[in-house]
């Protein structure tokens, strides 16, 4: 039996569906079964981000309303061996084409042959969003260290307590720029963590790889130099229950010891 | 013809007091109320108004009960009905009443969007996020950082008090008073162990914690203790 994580954040443009490419990559690295959900119905980008558009033949609303089965419409990511499926959101219909239990149906369906079902959920707190939250065993917040993207955050886990069967959600701080962070301009890590008080689950650096790998389809987490891509790993060892130390953001020293370090994987 | 009397007139500094017996049916005291009170009128009639206090005893009267003793005082030519009293209260209204003067703990972070509401007092242990809305019938304590709305004293109350360990609302309400945060607030400003009041300029004043005992000697409930 596995289990549903919802990636949300109330606020658009902060990076749900790249985090929630690359979680889903992530995990499909560390040989988990994963099946990545696309809620955005109308507005669908994931299989953008993950280089699978081309092969869509069913989505998520045809399987809602029965024109197909379940694993008709699952997009396999040719990059791992049977571990890694998509399942696209209908870009025709909108997002009330889809009904909060129908939606929790297909999710408790899926998690009977997945390890992870990772939800990528639209912006906002409306129905879409309803329908991303109504299946889902755990949350993850992504937000920017803006002060708009927290407030809407933060409303988003107030909504996210509300809701019954969801644990506590988990804090993904994306984009974040170290100088910014270091000269005050922009809010840092600590400020983010205590004003929202719920867990961080890893904190993203701004990194202009990741921009680049997603225009080519190919989520960040496949390569194994970049920071971002480390991150996203780090995420997912997380969910997987290991403990691993928050990453360092600035790379103030690059002498020979970094350099040994880098070498062993050790970032 | 009667045994007792069930109505009883004394005369007090403050005017006049009603005594009504509150074994009697309601029907007879009205009559009986009415007859005294005609008699009486009759030998002072060049008096000035005289007040009348009512007790009732152990009597419930209903809200139209009230209005028609007072109103039966009142057609009366030189006497003005004040006040009635009763040793009865309602369940209802022994309810609201302490639900008014009782303080409610509560413990959870108030998001953005979220309302918390109570008829009393209102102990929070947490914050209160940007968006966030808090409002008590009585007074408003915040145990943690209040950054979003706080309405005190929400039914009219100009007495109630805001306090928070760290007072940087967005918006603040006392009864029917308003004041928001300055539009540049200074990041050094600590902000820490405040209050808010309504000052005698119809003003929400922002000041030291201390300042409230001076200022609100009715915050203290306790009675005794050492």
């Amino acid at each position: 039996m596995g289990e549903a994580i919802v990636v949300t954040s109330g606020k658009g443009g902060v990076g749900k569906t790249t985090t929630s490419a690359n979680i889903g990559t992530a995990l499909a690295l560390q040989g988990k079964r994963v099946c990545l959900v696309d809620t955005d119905i109308g507005l669908r980008n994931l299989d953008v981000v993950m280089g699978l558009e081309n092969r869509i033949i069913y989505d998520l609303v045809d399987v809602v309303e029965g024109r197909c089965k379940v694993h008709q419409a699952l997009v396999k990511d040719k990059r791992f061996d049977d571990l890694l499926y998509l399942l696209p959101a209908a870009q025709t219909a909108d997002k009330t084409a889809v009904q909060p239990e129908q939606m929790k149906k297909l999710v408790d369906d899926l998690k009977q042959e997945y390890d992870y079902i990772i939800i990528d959920c639209p912006a906002g707190i409306e129905q879409g969003y309803k329908n991303a939250v109504a299946g889902a065993d755990r949350a993850i917040v992504v937000t920017t260290p803006e002060v708009s993207a927290v407030r809407d955050a933060d409303r988003v886990i107030g909504l996210l307590e509300k809701e019954e069967g969801i644990e506590p959600p988990r804090l993904v701080i994306n984009r974040i720029r170290s100088h910014m962070m270091k000269n005050g301009d922009m809010l840092d890590v600590d400020e983010v963590t205590t004003h929202l008080s719920i867990d961080l689950i890893g904190i993203v650096a701004d990194d202009d790889e990741v921009i680049k790998a997603s225009n080519h389809g190919e989520p960040i987490a496949h390569n194994p130099n970049s920071k971002a891509s480390i991150a996203y790993r780090n995420i997912a060892r997380r969910i997987l229950g290991e403990s691993v130390p928050l990453q360092q953001l600035e790379d103030q020293n690059s002498g020979m010891f970094s350099k040994i370090k880098k070498f062993f994987g050790v970032k | 013809m009667k045994k007792t009397q069930n109505v009883l007139i004394k005369g007090t500094k403050s005017g006049l007091t009603l005594h009504l017996d509150d074994m009697c049916s309601y029907d007879e005291l009205k009559k009986e109320l009415d007859a005294k009170l005609t008699e009486n009128s009759r030998s002072h009639e060049d008096t000035p108004l005289i007040t009348v206090n009512v007790q009732v005893g152990n009597r419930y009267l209903t809200e139209e009960q009230k209005e028609e003793l007072s109103q039966l005082i009142r057609k009366k030519k030189n006497l003005v009905g004040d006040s009635i009293h009763s040793n009865v209260l309602t369940y209802e209204e022994a309810e609201k009443s302490k639900e008014e003067t009782e303080i409610v703990s509560v413990s959870r972070i108030i998001r953005s969007g979220q309302v918390l509401e109570v008829p009393g007092d209102l102990l929070l242990i947490g914050d209160v996020n940007p968006g966030g809305t808090v409002v008590a019938g009585g007074n408003i304590f915040v145990m943690g950082a209040l950054k979003g709305m706080a309405h005190a004293g929400c039914k009219g109350n100009t007495s109630a008090v805001i306090a928070a360990s760290i007072m940087k609302p967005s918006q603040l309400r006392i009864s029917h008073c308003l004041n928001r945060a300055p539009d540049m607030m200074q990041d050094d400003d600590r902000r820490e162990m405040e209050c808010a009041y309504i000052d005698e300029n119809e003003q929400i004043v922002i000041d030291r914690l201390q300042v409230l005992m001076h200022l609100r000697p009715n915050l203290t409930r306790l009675e005794g203790g050492r």
